[in-house]
């Protein structure tokens, strides 16, 4: 289905590259979230970010650094404010989100009036896989590493932390700052996908694939792995159907967000009953489940 | 500002902030801030959809939103509602880029869908806007005490005889209503600022829920006027204005529990 050419393409090359990266960072940071209950926090910063891309038009820098400078000032306000309960910490990440919205509306009215870029919003909201620079990707590609890097250094204490913060508590781990490291690292995961798939619809692959693998996996290292794979997979399998769609409708191409989405949540769906079929055999097999880790339910 | 052209978005803009006002407050209470941004942002593709098809948008924007409604609470029963919220949004959203792709002239609207524009309404918008924002403040009142009641403690309302279950989905089903019509004037990113940020200041400087649902009403229509009259001075998006002073409010709200100004009012 794949027509000649497709590897050999520029910009396919530079979104299987870009695109990667970005699922690769989502997945695992993704992992986290969903297990500290913090998706709404994730999809915040999404959103946030996009004021830095409207922004970025406007100042002529790397639409990358605009995303990632937007998203850790997002993360840093939302810290900042802070707050205990989790009543609290939604109606604080919400405002945080709303003034970062209302900048992104201003932003993209200063493009659309200033330089006659008529598809920014289309462009900073929805994404645009196959417009990235070549240039951004050893960028790109670094960022990602160190937020990787950085997570796989926090590994143990973002685990107890998301499991148990009492006992993380008593341990001597210090939550404000691994809550902060954490919200930073989500900044990059999200900041990657925004530029990629869009910032309101990097949620798919912040929270798709780490949900979906928390059904399936008893272990957070499988849940990370079958994150990552799931990630890949969407991202990968968007690109070459959207690619290919230039010749499913005449001069209308499918976006690529559309086809990682699709895939994202049919895996997440298709995850419910493969994690339910792998329990039971597991209940047969075993005769007391000894694990304490208990993934989303 | 209060030319003929503009009559209507004046009407529409003041049905739509108090309700949101009124909405807002039962959003702060609960804790469903997520889904308060969710559904108005799911709800945006209604309108592409119904200019694709060619039906009424005010029609495209409730269907979508009822699809929504329906794709949180389906997922939430086997699995964890923040994340039944993401995936629905991304979803509905996904659907959404897929007609924006389809339909090349309607790419220009997105910005104003997303972020609010105040010259998006017409005369014979007004009627539906107004049955259903009636339709979504009768239910608010209807439905007042056990809202209250489940968001101060669930087991209490259970105990009372409410199903916290379908209460749930008669709020997600009000909150829906509220922003598809709010979409066409603030915009679908910021209809929520509407709700969270006024509601959250009154519930910091009142404990009586009567009253700060009453100041809520208030303070979501001074933003909403406010916003409409500062972007047709200045031609700035609507969503700018109702984002910025929707932090501000929290942020008085904030301040004037730390510092007891408003220790009086407190029951």
């Amino acid at each position: 289905m794949i027509g000649g050419g497709f590897f050999g393409n520029g910009p396919v090359q530079v979104a299987l590259l870009i695109g990667g990266g970005a699922a690769v960072v989502s997945a695992v940071v993704g992992v986290f979230t969903v297990m500290r209950g913090q998706s709404f926090a994730g999809h915040a910063l999404a959103d946030i970010s996009s004021a830095g891309g409207s922004a970025s038009l406007l100042l002529g820098i790397p639409a990358l650094a605009g995303f990632l400078a937007m998203a850790a000032l997002g993360a840093g306000g939302m810290e900042m404010i802070g707050a205990r309960q989790i009543r609290e910490r939604d109606l604080v990440t919400g405002i945080v989100l709303g003034a970062g919205l209302g900048l992104t509306a201003l932003f993209l009215y200063l493009d659309i009036s200033t330089t006659s870029a008529s598809g920014a919003a289309n462009t900073v909201m929805f994404g645009s896989m196959f417009a990235i620079a070549p240039g951004t990707v050893p960028f790109a590609l670094g960022v990602g590493a160190l937020a990787l890097a950085v997570s796989v250094v926090l590994y143990r204490p973002l685990l107890l932390i998301a499991i148990d913060p009492d006992l993380a508590a008593i341990r001597g781990v210090n939550a404000r700052l691994l809550g902060l490291l954490h919200l930073l690292v989500l900044a990059v995961a999200v900041a990657l996908s925004a530029m990629t798939i869009g910032a309101i619809l990097s949620t798919a692959l912040l929270i798709g694939p780490a949900a979906a693998a928390l059904r399936v996996a008893t272990r957070p290292v499988w849940a990370i792995v079958l994150a990552v794979t799931i990630g890949l997979v969407a991202t990968w399998g968007g690109i070459a159907l959207a690619y290919d769609s230039f010749y499913w409708t005449p001069g209308h191409g499918w976006p690529v967000s559309f086809f990682v989405v699709v895939i994202v949540v049919a895996s997440y769906a298709a995850a419910g009953p493969v994690g339910g079929a792998l329990a039971r055999r597991r209940a047969t097999a075993l005769p007391a489940p000894v694990s304490g880790f208990e993934p989303g339910g | 500002m209060f030319s003929s052209f503009m009559v209507n978005t004046w009407i529409v803009a003041s049905i739509v902030a108090a309700t949101a006002g009124l909405v807002g407050f039962f959003v702060v209470v609960r804790g469903s801030s997520f889904a308060a941004h969710a559904l108005p942002l799911s709800t945006f593709p209604g309108a592409a959809a119904a200019a694709w098809l060619g039906i009424n948008e005010i029609a495209g924007l409730v269907i979508f939103a009822l699809l929504g409604v329906i794709g949180i609470d389906a997922l939430s029963r086997r699995g964890r509602p923040e994340v039944a919220t993401a995936l629905t949004l991304v979803l509905l959203l996904g659907l959404g880029t897929l007609f924006l792709s389809q339909t090349a002239e309607y790419s220009q609207e997105v910005y104003g869908l997303l972020f609010g524009q105040i010259l998006g309404i017409g005369a014979r918008d007004i009627a539906p806007i107004a049955v259903v924002c009636a339709l979504a403040a009768g239910a608010i009142v209807l439905l007042f005490r056990p809202l209250l009641l489940g968001s101060v403690s669930r087991e209490l309302a259970q105990a009372r005889g409410a199903a916290p279950g379908r209460l749930d989905l008669a709020f997600l089903i009000i909150l829906a209503m509220a922003s598809a019509v709010a979409l066409p004037v603030v915009g679908a990113l910021l209809v929520f600022s509407l709700m969270v940020g006024p509601a959250s200041a009154a519930r910091n400087l009142t404990d009586r829920p009567g009253l700060a649902l009453g100041l809520s009403v208030m303070l979501s229509l001074i933003i909403g006027w406010a916003a409409i009259a500062l972007s047709y001075v200045t031609n700035w998006p609507v969503g700018f204005f109702v984002g910025g002073f929707g932090a501000v409010a929290y942020a008085l709200g904030r301040s004037g529990l730390r510092f007891g100004v408003v220790g009086s009012v407190r029951a």
